[in-house]
């Protein structure tokens, strides 16, 4: 059973009271540790940024050409926080409540109520830093609704509240690198964590310009990498979104939690052709205002104008009237899969289903509309080639979010002594789905103030001698990493890294998708397995290793999914419930709802590296989530 | 999704660089059955297929959100920085903006400061190093008083926001006959400087920025505007006039 290191005493006390055990290091001293924080979304250029700050000597690394391109920036509809700004009953309770409720009970209370307090702070930060939210012409800021919720909490700027919110924290980034206390890689692949004595104590890198395989040496190592969704080949993430540094963190004892769930987001611009590289989310914040629709019968092929009121079926209004548009993300997405399912799908290929705005553009005005979601309309209709305010959108569920993530205790740090894990990296906040405007909040929670306090109670409390370069364990890194990359090189085989990668999605899309069964979870492990095997004996890569080569890349990223898959299978395969976002088809309710069982997985599930280096294999440890101040129910969202 | 739409023969000329000290060529690649909804980078995808297939190498391009606002594709179509299409980066681009038969010319951005790395992939890094002497609050963690307590009215704040949604591209640059950085300096100033927060330091920032962006090697402006049409996000040549007012009243009060 693992320790979360969960301080003693009531929630509403338990950060305050743990920021005054920990261990503090005395800002003279700050500058004689490197920190190494790999990664620049919110997470990483936060806490990176706040580190330098405080007076460490940080490193920080992206793959991208810029810490400002982290895939963070991508992120559309809001940052949710306390404030209870509109005055309609929101409090931190209220917050961590609704979070809890929404991960459907898989997550951490005490990390959550965490969360919750700091939210507004955040708010406060970035507008400090001058990230220009959304107002109101009195000059106060702007909130919407998301999904989740029965109260406007979401901070936004425009369509554009992840951009804005990571140029805030680049930009404070920048600061500290200009000043010196900041030491910048670009075009830097983390591809293994260094340990010494079960320590964590460096990373190894390739620079993706030249080749070169690099040495990092520090005292401790922040994983700030994001999530695994492209596993399935096709999602919203970023093309250069992968898994690698965190998973190849797993073989150096780094647990992997919850694999098993995945966020599939409802509102995505479907599918069009074979070619397709990558899908494209439409924010959640359009459902404040669009409604979700299918014909009411089977096969009606009329365009959606041509289909009158009555024989729509709105069918999130019509279930849970309470909530109608703005259920959780899981919910939605299975409705909308469910009804494509009895053929009641719309567009060309039938799976797809209504957005409409007709009603909000009737009762507010095309120019009201237009405020609040023009840049999202312009993305769809830059795609599609539709205009979104005179024909419904059409769209479907994709995967968007990764709530597993390597297993961390209450403070950041993974089953590695000296490995921290921030943001979509980690598991802790989200449970077993996570909620709109979330993402954001977490990412900057755990830079900007949580790390600052508990990173400092590690390096406080840890013996920390000083290791070069030089030391075996970063000799031997060096060597398997460059072993394993000329291997790949060296196949030489017929079939194309992207031809994996797509069979890989397929598989991991029709078996460990939004619908999840224990003879589909059985075949997908055989079948990835299999595929593995192929790639490892098969697969055809251009190029050298000495210049810039984005095949060779994404082979070592595949390489990765093609084991993390399996992870994610077995893991779905052991959690004999449903849950959020995990939806078991032997576990439903009798109207189709997921049905949890707690008296046997009420528990984060972390999966230990057992394998050899070429055949992965794991054992499944547990963390019993204790429920001391919301009480284990049944959610309704009705 | 256009519901009736025709397969499209595509010509592509597209251009290939070793490294930033080797001569660079246009290679020619016909690709056939190219779907009008395909992205351009899409496009760029089934190129390299066909390449690697055939044991050629395939053509080195900057790529990453594919949704228009990480501002990491980089390439220069038919003469113009993103393409044809106004206020759309090239991973945006779709090719029902061409027709059927169409010659296509591919090529990275150019300016003396965005060194070629390979291929179409450019090294864009004196963006950073402008932002690095200036282009922010000077606030630490923890500082920050109730968000509230900052009014700021609609019309600034929208204004500000307007600039902050420069995506770091480029395109500016290379659509820019002086390869001026101009409108990338003048949108990270207008967004900071239209805002309360910051306003201690607007004169040191003005001045420490645009320094940086001369002693990077950007060309002078002169006001043509290429910079401005370019932009996939539109940000308006005032900002530059914006610019150069704080600059110019920095310069006497500062210096």
């Amino acid at each position: 059973m693992l320790d979360a290191k969960i301080p003693n005493g009531p929630i509403k006390s338990k950060w305050e009271q743990h920021r005054f055990n920990c261990k503090r290091v005395n800002p003279a001293n700050r500058r004689k540790y490197d920190i190494l924080v790999v990664g620049t979304g919110l997470a990483g250029a936060s806490a990176a940024a706040s580190l330098a700050e405080m007076g460490y000597k940080v490193k920080s690394f992206c793959i991208q050409d810029s810490a400002r391109r982290a895939h963070s920036i991508a992120a559309q509809g809001g940052i949710n926080a306390a404030k209870n700004y509109p005055n309609d009953g929101d409090s931190v309770w209220n917050l961590f409540y609704d979070t809890v409720k929404g991960g459907d009970y898989r997550s951490r209370e005490s990390n959550v109520y965490r969360l919750s307090e700091v939210s507004n702070n955040i708010i406060d930060q970035c507008v400090a830093q001058g990230v220009p939210f959304a107002r109101e012409y009195g000059g106060m800021l702007d909130n919407r609704s998301f999904g989740g919720a029965q109260v406007s909490r979401t901070f936004y700027a425009k369509g554009q509240t992840g951009q804005q919110l990571l140029i805030g924290a680049y930009q404070a980034l920048s600061r500290q690198i200009g000043k010196g206390n900041v030491e910048m890689f670009h075009r830097r692949e983390m591809l293994d964590l260094v340990t010494v004595d079960g320590v964590a104590r460096g990373i190894t890198t390739r620079n993706l310009v030249n080749g070169e395989i690099e040495s990092h040496s520090g005292h401790a190592v922040l994983l700030c990498t994001g999530g695994y969704g492209n596993v399935f080949y096709l999602s919203t993430n970023a093309m250069n979104s992968n898994a690698t540094a965190a998973y190849r963190c797993t073989k150096k004892g780094a647990y992997f939690a919850n694999p098993c769930y995945t966020q599939i987001h409802p509102t995505c611009i479907p599918v069009s052709g074979e070619y397709q590289s990558k899908l494209t989310l439409m924010s959640e914040s359009l459902r404040n205002d669009g409604r979700i629709w299918v014909p009411k019968n089977k096969g009606d092929n009329r365009p959606p104008l041509e289909i009158p009121e009555e024989e729509r079926d709105y069918y999130l209004e019509r279930i849970y009237p309470s909530f109608g548009n703005l259920v959780p993300r899981d919910v939605a997405s299975r409705q909308a899969k469910f009804r494509v399912d009895e053929g009641r799908g719309v567009g060309k290929t039938g799976i797809a289903v209504y957005l409409d705005f007709s009603d909000a553009i009737a009762r507010l005005g095309k120019k009201a509309v237009s405020a609040k979601y023009s840049n999202l309309f312009e993305m769809y209709e830059k795609i599609t080639g539709e205009d979104p305010y005179t024909v419904p959108m059409k769209i479907y569920p994709a995967v968007h979010y990764t709530m597993g993530g390597l297993w961390v205790d209450y403070n950041l740090q993974s089953t590695v002594p000296g490995l921290h894990v921030l943001g979509e990296a980690n598991f802790s906040d989200h449970g077993a789905n996570r909620l709109g405007a979330s993402a954001l909040m977490q990412g900057l929670a755990d830079g900007y103030f949580v790390i600052p306090y508990t990173l400092g109670n590690y390096i406080g409390s840890s013996d920390l001698p000083e290791i070069s370069t030089d030391h075996e364990a970063f000799k031997l890194s060096r060597k398997e990493v460059e072993e394993s990359l000329s291997k790949l090189l060296n196949i030489k085989g017929e079939k194309l890294v992207d031809e994996y990668h797509r069979d890989l999605g397929a598989i991991m899309w029709e078996r460990v998708g939004m619908s999840r069964n224990e003879e589909g979870l059985k075949k997908a492990i055989t079948e990835i397995s299999a595929l593995r095997e192929d790639f490892w004996k098969n697969v055809k890569i251009s190029g050298e290793g000495t210049h810039l080569n984005a095949e060779l890349e994404k082979a070592a990223r595949v390489a990765d999914f093609l084991e993390l898959g399996e992870l994610m299978a077995r893991d779905a395969l052991e959690r004999k419930e449903s849950c959020g976002g995990h939806f078991r088809e032997e576990h439903q309710s009798q109207d189709n709802e997921a049905k949890r069982d707690d008296e046997n997985f009420c528990h984060v599930a972390a999966w230990e590296y057992t394998g050899s280096k070429n055949n992965p294999s794991w054992s499944r440890h547990t963390e019993k989530l204790d429920f001391e101040s919301v009480k284990l129910v049944t959610r309704s969202y009705k | 999704m256009s519901e009736n739409s025709k397969n499209m023969t595509i010509h592509l000329k597209l251009w290939k660089q070793d490294g930033p000290k080797s001569k660079g060529a246009f290679v020619s690649h016909t690709v056939k059955d190219v779907s009008p909804d395909m992205s351009f980078l899409e496009l760029i995808d089934v190129v390299n297929s066909e390449f690697i297939k055939k044991d050629k190498r395939p053509v080195e391009f900057d790529h990453d959100c594919r949704e228009g606002i990480c501002g990491t594709c980089s390439m220069v179509i038919n003469g113009e920085a993103h393409g044809p299409q106004k206020a759309t980066t090239t991973c945006q681009l779709h090719m029902r903006s061409f027709c059927d038969g169409d010659t296509i010319t591919v090529e990275p951005f150019r300016a003396k400061t965005f060194r070629v790395v390979r291929d179409l992939v450019v090294d864009r890094s004196s963006f950073d190093r402008i932002i690095q002497k200036g282009g922010f609050v000077s606030v630490n963690t923890g500082n920050a008083q109730d968000a509230n307590n900052i009014p700021i009215s609609k019309p600034d704040s929208d204004r500000s926001f307007s600039a902050a949604a420069c995506i770091g591209c480029g395109a500016c640059v290379a659509a820019c006959k002086n390869a001026s950085a101009s409108l990338f300096v003048a949108a990270k100033i207008t967004h900071l400087s239209l805002l309360p927060q910051g306003q201690l330091e607007h004169r040191q920032r003005a001045l420490n920025m645009v320094d940086q962006m001369d002693k990077e090697g950007f060309g002078a402006c002169t006001n043509t505007g290429a910079c401005s049409l370019a932009c996939p996000k539109e940000i308006s040549l005032d900002s530059i006039a914006l610019m150069n007012r704080e600059y110019l009243k920095s310069s006497v009060k500062e210096r």
